[in-house]
């Protein structure tokens, strides 16, 4: 009984170092640490040895050695990552976390160093008009007039479909808005679960990011995934993948865009790009 | 600070997904009650043939976590041409059919095993009273076994039902779309965890109450021996009125 209290004790005594953690160093930034899945592949993912790795890993490692910051990822999941940076529990969050409006009001972002396309993806390439892939892309603004006109033969073809979605993305609200009426939406937890009910056949097509698109078609199991319709990019996605920090942490936010910047003009992005996307998908404009 | 404007609309949003978990709640409780007689009357057969299969079954959704459970009977499933061309497949192809599907299934283990020990309390003495008086076999086990199972069974019952209630709150995994799940839609949107989890624990906190209420209500109206009569309610004849021999 003593030994139960005694190791309770302990387990209170390291959640109390935990949580002032953060207040010890938050003034002079020379370690950082940094949030990620893990497993959002090919942006970051986990090697069977236990270490992480992929596009945002390598990036963070050159940013880290500009600035001379010792970094340490941290594995956490993605729901729940922007509470916790907010309660302290890491200094900042590397996600292929997209910048939107709404999630300006509770964090804050660097500079953009990423921005990717999206897609339907069904197992019948013909479902929808046009030609798939990255061939056939349109881009598409903010103005309202000119997103109804492109997507209009798509709305025509979806028709009576279902449309499967990961919850809580940017592509939830666009699919949302735009097809609600005209098809059945479902939304899903993860993106994975989108894919295997796809191929379940209780949807008819799913919509989502090419880079994890692509990631799945090149596995076994997505050989009969095929890309349909147009590839849709530009500003309606807002202004791409960034770093994420706490809004009081403006220094910290001040050293990264500064490296950041750095590191797309000497096209040391544009290189990690290609070595994990095999696409460029540094921020143009 | 509470935002109070805040919390009563999300309050409001989460209370048209109420719908959803109730129905949830009630088709998998009624299938699984349903499912629960078939496999104790299995569990307590004197056949092995009966019996072994009902033990498998009771070990095995027991044994095993709901989630994973709802996961395979979902995406598992579904992954085999052989189930999408049955006739299976008018039910798992809708995920409101899974859900309930798997709630049943698990339930129906855990209750199972709680009727089992409400039969196992019926005193021997009783059933042998009612064989006694030349009551048929399935007349003692309406009359005599049935109901003392019931009350024996419903305290322990209340409590499965209100983990089933708790359990609905996976649906949103198969992509029904329950109070929890519209709450986690909720703070994915907002960035506010605190103020919407505590709207969606306050209406489980109520539903439960209810439910605990309701089985209360039950036993008490089948256990009246249990309780002092009323003054001045018809009683047991007292000698004063027994007829003088």
């Amino acid at each position: 009984m003593a030994q139960k209290f005694g190791s309770l004790g302990s387990w209170m005594v390291a959640a109390a170092m935990l949580a002032c953690a953060p207040l010890a160093q938050a003034k002079d930034w020379t370690t950082v640490n940094i949030a990620t899945e893990g497993s959002y592949e090919p942006w970051n993912l986990t090697l069977p040895g236990g270490k992480i790795s992929g596009f945002e890993p390598e990036l963070i490692q050159t940013l880290c050695e500009r600035m001379k910051l010792t970094c340490n990822l941290v594995v956490q999941n993605w729901d729940g990552m922007i509470a916790s940076l907010n309660a302290g529990k890491f200094d900042m969050l590397m996600d292929a976390i997209v910048v939107t409006e709404d999630r300006k009001k509770v964090i804050a972002f660097s500079v953009p160093y990423a921005r990717t396309p999206a897609s339907f993806v069904a197992l019948d390439a013909n479902l929808l008009p046009g030609k798939p892939g990255p061939a056939n892309e349109i881009t598409l603004g903010m103005d309202e007039q000119q997103v109804s006109t492109a997507i209009a033969p798509l709305r025509e073809a979806l028709k009576g479909k279902t449309i499967g979605i990961a919850s809580g993305t940017i592509y939830t609200p666009f699919i949302d808005d735009h097809f609600k009426d005209v098809a059945t939406i479902r939304e899903y937890n993860a993106s994975a679960d989108t894919i295997l009910d796809l191929q379940a056949g209780r949807i008819d097509v799913a919509f989502d990011d090419v880079t994890f698109l692509d990631s799945l078609k090149a596995k076994p199991d997505g050989q009969n995934l095929a890309y349909t319709g147009p590839q849709i990019g530009g500003p309606i996605w807002g202004d791409g993948e960034a770093l994420a920090f706490r809004q009081t942490d403006g220094d910290l936010k001040a050293m990264f865009d500064a490296a950041l910047k750095q590191a797309l003009a000497d096209g040391t992005v544009k290189k990690l790009s290609e070595k994990w996307f095999k696409l460029d998908l540094t921020p143009k404009s | 600070m509470i935002d109070f404007a805040f919390m009563s609309d999300t309050l409001l949003k989460l209370l048209g997904a109420l719908p959803t978990t109730l129905t949830l709640f009630f088709s998998s409780l009624a299938l699984g009650l349903l499912l629960a007689l078939v496999v104790v009357a299995m569990r307590v057969s004197r056949w092995p043939l009966l019996s072994y299969p009902a033990r498998f079954y009771i070990m095995l959704f027991r044994g095993t976590p709901l989630l994973i459970q709802m996961f395979l009977i979902y995406y598992g499933l579904g992954q085999f041409p052989a189930v999408r061309h049955s006739v299976l497949w008018v039910v798992l192809k809708s995920p409101y059919g899974c859900a309930v599907i798997s709630l049943a299934l698990c339930t129906a283990g855990y209750t199972a095993e709680i009727i089992r020990g409400g039969l196992q309390s019926v005193p021997r003495g009783q059933i042998e009273a009612g064989q006694a008086v030349g009551m048929s076999r399935w007349t003692l086990l309406w009359r005599v076994i049935g109901p003392i199972t019931l009350r024996q069974a419903l305290p322990a019952y209340s409590t499965e039902a209100v983990l089933l209630v708790k359990s609905t709150a996976l649906a949103s995994l198969v992509t029904v779309w329950d109070v929890t799940g519209v709450a986690q839609q909720i703070i994915q949107r907002t960035y506010r965890t605190m103020e919407v989890f505590i709207c969606a624990a306050l209406i489980y906190l109520v539903l439960n109450f209810l439910v605990v209420r309701a089985v209360a209500w039950v036993e008490h109206r089948l256990s009246p021996h249990l309780r002092e009569r009323p003054l001045g309610a018809p009683g047991k004849p007292t000698p004063e009125t027994a007829p003088h021999s």
